[in-house]
């Protein structure tokens, strides 16, 4: 079986040909397309306008948008704050989940339970505990006291809030998986050794778990920023980017451009923008990351 | 004694700490469900009513004016044929990635995770042109054809950690009999691989159960649209109609919370499959 095979390398081709295929046409050539659509005035509603070339007039526009500056200022906060709760929260879960106790397979289900949920229906569900006229919410606070119940997303601030609860609520248990597997790849010898150099608790995870944990601390942080940058679901069912942008985020901003306003070509240097923003997120980390089996080639 | 005392209260102090997970993570949607049951009345009195009366009205009502057994059917539809597909293209590349040498194997791992992780809109424009261009806009295949693209990365992921860690030794003496590549696949390695496969395919099931983004792009016509789509755009004439929306929302999560408590163990070792081994 070892050394190389003349016909290995075709049949190799072959094989990963439908695959490529699919990717090359529906994921590479649509991001270049999309690159020249940004350079032309496409307007949907519009066709006997034409595609006319404008060259960088998109981008132009782009700079002066302030909804897309705000946009993309949220984006981050919304990155930044939801990745953070997602990765402390998670490492705890990841931590309880992983000593072994009786019942602890129901458990690990039960924490399971969110990631499975369609992103829409814990939108909704969310959007429905914080309703202003009969949320749980404003009664856990504020009991049946109905005219001091608030309307949570109509405020600017909470409703930022809630959506980070939202995707906090759903995707810490993806965050504790990742990190649960990285726990379980720590070898329990050092630990035992510890704990007979008179190593407590604390010592043990700040000089043990912590640096072991380090890889999977980076997988969980690079998987969570990607999916928390392309945040639309949330925003699409909860708060439709309101109210007065606040709550709007590139994702959302460029798919109303694009679909609802019909500008498909400023639309595409909104998609350009985010495409570059997130590839040089995503390159920024896998520089300092190992992922599995990518090193083995 | 003292040691004794502490050691309970620790033990103690944990399983409070479990009891809460459980509760944060399964309350939220219990509510949902819980609502499902009430009647009109009971989902807008305050105080909220905790114990329903078990009625059926939003189940009916969801289903007979708002269709939701036909959005039920597309994402079944939609949700299978994606699998199906994607499973097999990923087995065909995973074996290739797992077991054979050619140039551009390490090349186009990268650039599956780099498809897994870049936001959907920087594509979205000209996947709908192009979809619109082939006519296949608002039909199954037209949403078929990106979840396959987007669910490949996945499929492929797992298929190959898998692939890698079953035992050459056995393909070896296919190999010796005269079995070529593909019947060696065929015969040895997917048998073998059932777990691997269908560990794959709930996950890719899954998403492409619960994706929103581009179905709702690609299904604008009520006939077609999905489940997600069919919940985020439930609307009433003057106000949202929660029962219905509680009661379609249990309808698409139902099926997968029966799943997570079944197979719990393969989602937990597919999700984290070759993500960690640095």
């Amino acid at each position: 079986m070892k050394g190389p095979r003349k016909g290995q390398a075709l049949v190799a081709t072959l094989m990963v040909l439908p695959c490529s295929l699919f990717v090359l046409t529906f994921a590479f050539y649509p991001i270049l397309y999309s690159f020249w659509l940004s350079l032309h005035r496409i307007i949907l509603g519009l066709p006997q306008l034409g595609e006319p070339f404008v060259g960088l007039d998109n981008y132009r526009d782009l700079l002066h948008d302030r909804v897309a500056l705000r946009a993309t200022v949220n984006t981050f906060v919304f990155v930044l704050s939801s990745t953070a709760l997602e990765l402390l929260l998670g490492l705890i879960v990841a931590l309880v989940i992983h000593r072994s106790f009786t019942g602890r397979g129901t458990v690990r289900a039960a924490v399971l339970v969110p990631w499975a949920i369609p992103t829409v229906v814990s939108s909704q569900l969310w959007r429905f505990i914080f309703n202003d006229k009969y949320g749980l919410l404003n009664f856990i606070i504020y009991g049946g006291e109905v005219s001091r119940y608030k309307a949570w997303l109509a405020d600017p601030f909470y409703a930022f809030v809630a959506i980070v609860v939202a995707d906090v609520w759903k995707t810490t248990s993806f965050a504790a998986l990742i990190l649960l597997a990285g726990l379980q790849s720590i070898p329990q010898e050092l630990y035992d050794s510890a704990r007979v150099d008179g190593a407590n608790a604390w010592q043990r995870f700040r000089t043990i778990t912590l640096p072991m944990l380090r890889p999977a601390l980076l997988v969980a942080l690079l998987f969570r920023t990607m999916d928390a940058f392309r945040v639309f679901d949330l925003v699409f069912v909860m708060t439709q980017g309101g109210p007065a942008d606040a709550t709007n985020v590139l994702q959302f901003y460029g798919y109303k451009k694009m679909f609802a306003e019909g500008l498909m070509g400023y639309g595409s240097s909104i998609s350009v923008v985010v495409f570059l923003l997130s590839f040089s997120v995503a390159m920024l980390y896998m520089r300092v990351i190992k992922v599995g089996f990518l090193q083995k080639g | 004694m003292d040691k004794i005392i502490r050691k309970r209260l620790s033990s103690a102090g944990f399983f409070c700490l479990v009891g809460l997970i459980v509760l944060l993570s399964l309350s939220p949607f219990f509510w949902f469900v819980d609502t499902s049951f009430k009647t009109e009345v009971e989902v807008t009195s305050v105080p909220p009513v905790v114990l329903p009366s078990f009625s059926l009205e939003f189940y009916r009502s969801a289903i007979t004016r708002y269709g939701l057994l036909h959005f039920l059917r597309n994402s079944f539809i939609v949700a299978s044929a994606t699998t199906l597909l994607t499973i097999s293209l990923a087995a065909l590349a995973g074996y290739a990635l797992s077991r054979l040498k050619f140039p551009f194997r390490v090349g186009l791992l990268k650039s599956l995770l780099v498809v897994s992780m870049f936001p959907q809109i920087s594509i979205a424009g000209p996947v709908w042109r192009i979809l619109y261009w082939a006519g296949l806009l608002n039909s199954y295949p037209g949403l078929v054809v990106p979840y396959v693209t987007l669910t490949l990365p996945l499929g492929v992921w797992v298929l190959t950690s898998f692939f890698s860690e079953l035992p050459e030794e056995l393909e070896a003496q296919a190999r010796i009999d005269g079995c070529g590549y593909l019947q060696t696949l065929y015969r040895i390695i997917l048998p073998l691989s059932l777990p691997g496969l269908f560990t794959a395919a709930i996950l890719v099931f899954i998403y492409a159960w619960n994706e929103f983004f581009f179905a709702l792009l690609i299904m604008t016509q009520r006939r077609y649209q999905t489940l997600p789509v069919g919940i985020a755009l439930l609307q009433g004439q003057y106000t949202l109609p929660w029962g219905e929306i509680a009661a379609a929302s249990t309808v698409a999560t139902v099926p997968l919370v029966v799943v997570v408590f079944l197979f719990q163990k393969r989602i937990i070792s597919g999700l984290s499959a070759g993500a960690i081994k640095g």
